[in-house]
């Protein structure tokens, strides 16, 4: 498992950049994506041999570019992390209350992005499969994707979109070796959950080291199942 | 044949043109192509991405515009940021390649200001439009910078300007390729799935293709340039499995023919720098599915190593006659060599 090639989008703050630092720590190597251009930079230099790539997942013109830097850089691909997510209208609101545009930035951030990406990438993880070193994309979803929670409707539609997404590519790409996930990383204490919800208590959050931790281990167990 | 002027990889009717070992002819739908693989055979691609290898920015000595067209590199490390390149002055791609001025006079030191990159010509090799580029940065900058700001090398012959996505096989995996192996356009993953209920396997090798035409006579001879290429270790025990079986070799395009003619078929990198004609040894390489290509073209020198000059006359007449699409987008052809 060493050396693996590991992209994840929305590296550089809350999940996404705590299991960068993860899979680093057990040996990837990292490709992460982000929007900003400054934070990019930043999280780059703090992650001396990491690749920060800037890109917005939700415009469907950066989709190859990003692709493109991501397998250059790790000269392939093995893993796929699609994490980087729209909450569609802050603060929350009712779906009736919801513009459609924010319903169309939560479905093209956390659908069409995904759906885009992991097909742009479909190459390079197919070949990784054939060679034998295993094909995974985790899909970062949310028990939001399944209860139907008050005020979290545009959220909420794209991630059960995402979620069922993930259990067709599974169905359909495991002949050729490619397992997807799709997992539910708790209530952590992330920028995005406090955009969500500002007045909640950190202290009753999971810290999203701990959720970075179980979503590691979930992507070797993968692989592992797929080396058996 | 008549130019395939809208960029879909694949139209449903599509054709194909089948040339059997013995040099008979027969046309069929190109959803057919796997009514022709048995099982045991080896269907081997190349699944090199594109890159958006055309560069426009000015040649800051003239102050005058200039577009590069990345045509060639060493390796394919990410490390390796020199690339050989075609150059054309003002103009785009609406304007025939053969139509395109000359760029301004290039001389070693000459700086480019591609976008955001920054770009040096090194040499000046054996032609005024042929340099050596070298990028100035770390890698990961200069990559972000062509990945950004280089479209890929387009087509006068097409109805619109062609994006990233329209020249991406679905197969594509690292992006090392100047111009798309278009023959991979025919591989969908359906048909993928295809081949494993009929017990036909798939392999893929990996090879940097490199331009099919400069638009200049004098340049054009001396295509196609050195290629680096890699085989993975699964597909050469694919191809040693295949041929100890007695199965046929199936190479989607010139590039996998070059790489593999080249490699014998074995693991690891290299740099083809040979060329397939009428006297090259297949070797392992039993049947190749490529684009349509007239005689006039460079592409056309590789059906030679499978067919004799008359039936390759015959196939060409038929494709003719039957008005196939040709060129990046257009019909195909599968021809089994008559060596084996």
């Amino acid at each position: 498992m060493n050396n693996l090639r590991v992209a994840i989008t929305g590296g550089t703050s809350g999940l996404g950049l705590a299991l960068m630092r993860e899979l680093r720590r057990r040996g990837a190597r990292v490709a992460f994506v982000a929007r900003s251009h400054e934070r990019v930079e930043a999280i780059a230099r703090e992650h001396p041999g990491t690749h920060g790539i800037v890109g917005d997942v939700a415009r469907k013109e950066d989709i190859h570019p990003i692709a493109l830097q991501i397998t250059v850089a790790l000269g392939g691909l093995d893993v796929l992390v699609n994490n980087a997510s729209s909450l569609g209208p802050t603060p929350l609101a009712l779906l009736a209350d919801t513009e459609c545009e924010d319903v169309a930035l939560a479905l093209e951030t956390n659908v069409l992005g995904p759906f885009r990406l992991t097909k742009a990438l479909l190459g390079a993880l197919t070949a990784s499969a054939r060679e034998g070193r295993g094909a995974v994309v985790l899909n970062i979803s949310s028990d939001a994707a399944i209860n139907a929670y008050a005020q979290w409707g545009a959220y909420g539609a794209s991630k059960a979109a995402l979620r069922h997404m993930s259990a067709i590519w599974n169905e359909e790409l495991a002949a050729e070796g490619v397992h997807f996930l799709s997992l539910d990383p708790g209530d952590m204490d992330t920028p995005l959950h406090a955009l969500a919800l500002p007045d909640a208590d950190p202290a009753t959050l999971k810290r999203p080291e701990a959720a970075a931790r179980e979503l590691a281990d979930a992507i070797f167990a993968a692989l592992e199942k797929e080396h058996a | 044949m008549i130019a395939a002027s809208k960029p879909i990889q694949r139209p449903r009717d599509a054709r194909l043109l089948v040339i059997n070992r013995q040099g008979a002819i027969s046309h069929v739908a190109r959803t057919g192509l796997a009514d022709f693989l048995q099982p045991g055979d080896l269907v081997v691609a190349n699944d090199a991405a594109t890159l958006p290898a055309s560069l426009r920015g000015v040649h800051l000595p003239s102050r005058t515009p200039i577009e590069v067209r990345l045509a060639g590199r060493k390796s394919l490390s990410r490390e390796d940021t020199h690339f050989q390149a075609v150059a054309f002055g003002a103009g785009d791609w609406r304007t025939r390649t053969e139509d395109r001025p000359p760029p301004p006079p290039l001389v070693p030191g000459d700086r480019l200001a591609l976008g955001s990159l920054a770009a040096m010509v090194d040499d000046v090799l054996g032609h005024e439009r042929l340099v050596a580029l070298k990028f100035e940065g770390r890698p990961d900058t200069v990559w972000a910078g062509i990945a950004r700001h280089g479209r890929p090398i387009q087509y006068a012959y097409l109805d619109r300007a062609l994006a990233l996505w329209d020249v991406w096989t679905p197969i594509a995996a690292l992006p090392v390729a100047f111009e798309t192996p278009s023959a991979g356009f025919a591989l969908d993953w359906n048909f993928l799935r295809r081949l494993r209920e009929r017990g036909v396997e798939f392999a893929t090798i990996t090879l940097a293709a490199g331009l099919s035409s400069t638009g200049d006579g004098e340049l054009d001879e001396r295509l196609p340039f050195d290629e680096p290429y890699r085989i993975p270790a699964s597909t050469a025990s694919a191809i040693r499995r295949t041929k100890t079986k007695g199965g046929r070799i199936v190479a989607v395009g010139t590039t996998v023919v070059r790489a593999l003619v080249h490699s014998g078929g074995r693991a690891g990198e290299g740099v083809a720098d040979q060329r397939i004609g009428a006297g090259t040894r297949l070797c392992i390489v039993d049947a190749m599915l490529s684009g349509t290509h007239a005689p006039d073209e460079s592409h056309y020198q590789v059906l030679r190593a499978f067919q004799s000059d008359g039936v390759l006359a015959r196939a060409e007449g038929a494709l003719e006659e039957s008005n196939y699409r040709t060129h990046e987008f257009g019909d195909s052809v599968l021809v089994f060599s008559h060596q084996h």
